[in-house]
């Protein structure tokens, strides 16, 4: 059996005293979105971080297309094709949308290895058109943004990088409905596209619209796993809150 | 170039229309007094090189959410220090333990920043006392004079042609840190990261040496003014420097920099320093005594920063 191009084998992380993660398992492929619920501290966002280098896991392991890979840095994980979308943005709001679209990465050109602002806007443009995000211009700063446009921004520059796989941690808490929707169909492209995604949410109506897996966390520890089509809303519910 | 001048916000435009104002003010009402001689405006350059030199790596570090307050002392002791060595030395070596007395103090100041993770304002609160004091002691409080010509020419009297030797400094460092600033990935980085240092760190950015860079960076451009004032003036004393914080800062923040991180502009920092010296100028032969000038330098100040600083805090 070939190995999926995400698999997660008991990650744990402690933060001092405090174990945040114990015992997360679960495998994601390309071209599937695997959606990862539970209450306010459940550890859900602990383990996006692990698994975009932000911080290590204390044990377990992580492996991409069967090889195990360590994430000293958020840097490395980017290298290893992975990209997240943080649950708060994360976004230098005085800076032009296209510097934000390649922040780290910046493209140079010359001996004098001059920042190539030109080619960003330009590619950025190239992006947003794409992806069909109505931005006025690249050059526009984020704060003169609206909050879906902000997150179209965070989303299109993690698909524009991800090889392999997105982290997606809240992606739509801020936003309106409509901005939701257009969200969602982002996040159904990419997929379309290939790419592995891993889904934090706490609206289950989401979770069921775009996950083709559920995985249950409760105060750090992984309960289940279900096919979404073969489970409810409400049992879902149930394993979260701990009454199943 | 309409996208650009579109990219430059309203408020740069402020330090530029009060330098013509105050300029064109000067100029009339100091008209008699030499105000636009040929040897008064080249003295205005003369004596704001420092205060440019250091305002420029002063971009970085406001840039970058930061701040450091040792500057000023910085200067007594890095210009004690290089005096002090040129007795016995030769001006290179002299010149070399100068500029190591800034970059030390700018990797210790980094160092306390990032590894304790503290504020700027505090760390450097407290080395500037450190510092202001190892400058009384190191030559008990006594001025050394310099009297290697070479360097009193090329760090601060001579000329090339008719421009003063110390003008090509300030233009150099201006020159260097504004294609640093606005075209090098450090520039951008910089911004990045006082703007939003965790969007910074997630997107790869390695925010802490951005931070030890920046006051690295401080402590050696307070070393090389040290240096200049060193050469202009033909000697130290413990008291150089001690009103450069302030100028500084007022220069640098004039001049479109955002205080509190990921905005600067480099070129905004000349234009504001030259400002800061074309007011101590003109002060000063309107007769206005040093008490007077600080007075008057005071009150502008505040009227300056109220005008450009208003409406930053709020994004």
């Amino acid at each position: 059996m070939p190995m999926p191009l995400l698999r997660v084998e008991h990650l744990r992380k402690e933060f001092g005293a405090v174990v945040a993660v114990d015992g997360v398992t679960l495998d994601a492929d390309g071209g599937e979105v695997v959606a990862l619920v539970g209450d306010n501290g459940a550890g859900k966002s602990t383990v996006v971080n692990c698994l975009a280098g932000v911080y290590p896991p204390t044990s377990g392991r992580i492996l991409l297309d069967g090889a195990a890979v360590q994430f000293p840095h958020p840097l490395e994980a980017r290298r290893q094709g992975i990209e997240a979308v943080f649950q708060d943005l994360a976004l230098a709001e005085l800076q032009p949308v296209y510097m934000n679209m390649f922040l780290g990465r910046e493209l140079v050109r010359g001996p004098l290895r001059r920042l190539d602002r030109e080619a960003m806007s330009a590619e950025t443009q190239r992006l947003l058109d794409n992806l069909d995000v109505r931005i006025d211009s690249p050059r526009k700063t984020i704060r003169d943004l609206s909050g879906g446009q902000r997150q179209a921004v965070a989303i299109a520059r993690a698909v524009h990088w991800a090889q392999r796989l997105v982290l997606m941690d809240e992606p739509t808490a801020s936003l309106g409905v409509a901005e939701t929707q257009r969200v969602e169909e982002l996040i159904r492209r990419l997929r379309d596209r290939g790419t592995a995604i891993l889904l934090v949410s706490h609206s289950l109506d989401q979770v069921f619209r775009l996950a083709d897996r559920i995985c249950v966390l409760r105060r750090g520890k992984q309960v289940e796993i279900r096919t979404a089509a073969q489970t409810t809303g409400e049992e879902i519910a149930a394993m979260i809150t701990g009454l199943l | 170039m309409v996208t650009r001048l579109r990219e430059v916000e309203p408020r740069r435009f402020v330090v530029y229309a009060a330098f013509l104002l105050i300029f064109v003010f000067f100029a009339a009402t100091l008209h008699d007094d030499g105000f636009l001689s040929h040897t008064n405006l080249l003295n205005i350059v003369r004596q704001t090189t420092p205060i440019t030199v250091m305002a420029v790596a002063v971009v970085f570090v406001l840039s970058a959410g930061e701040i450091d307050l040792s500057l000023g002392a910085v200067v007594a002791l890095s210009a004690l220090v290089t005096a002090d060595v040129m007795q016995s030395h030769s001006a290179v070596l002299a010149i070399a333990a100068g500029l190591g007395v800034g970059i030390g103090v700018g990797v210790v100041n980094g160092l306390f920043v990032t590894v304790l993770v503290l504020p700027s304002f505090l760390v450097t609160l407290a080395s500037m006392g450190v510092i202001t004091g190892l400058a009384r002691s190191v030559t008990d409080l006594q001025a050394v004079a310099v009297e290697n010509q070479r360097f009193v020419d090329v760090f601060g009297s001579g000329n090339v042609g008719p421009i003063p030797s110390l003008a090509f400094w300030a233009l150099g460092a201006v020159a260097l840190g504004h294609f640093v600033f606005r075209h090098r990935r450090f520039g951008a980085h910089v911004v990045a990261v006082g703007d939003n240092a965790r969007a910074a760190r997630a997107a790869g950015i390695r925010v802490d040496r951005v931070h030890l860079a920046v006051f690295i960076l401080s402590g050696a451009s307070a070393a090389l003014a040290a240096i200049l004032y060193t050469g202009r003036l033909q000697g130290a004393s413990y008291t150089l420097g001690e009103q450069d914080l302030l100028t500084v800062i007022a220069a640098v923040v004039i001049g479109g920099t955002r205080l509190f991180g990921g905005e600067g502009s480099v070129i905004g920092a000349l234009v504001g320093s030259l400002l800061m010296g074309m007011l101590t100028n003109g002060l000063i032969l309107w007769g206005l005594t040093s008490s007077g000038q600080l007075i008057a330098q005071g009150a502008l100040l505040l009227l300056a920063i109220s005008l450009t600083l208003r409406g930053q805090r709020g994004r």
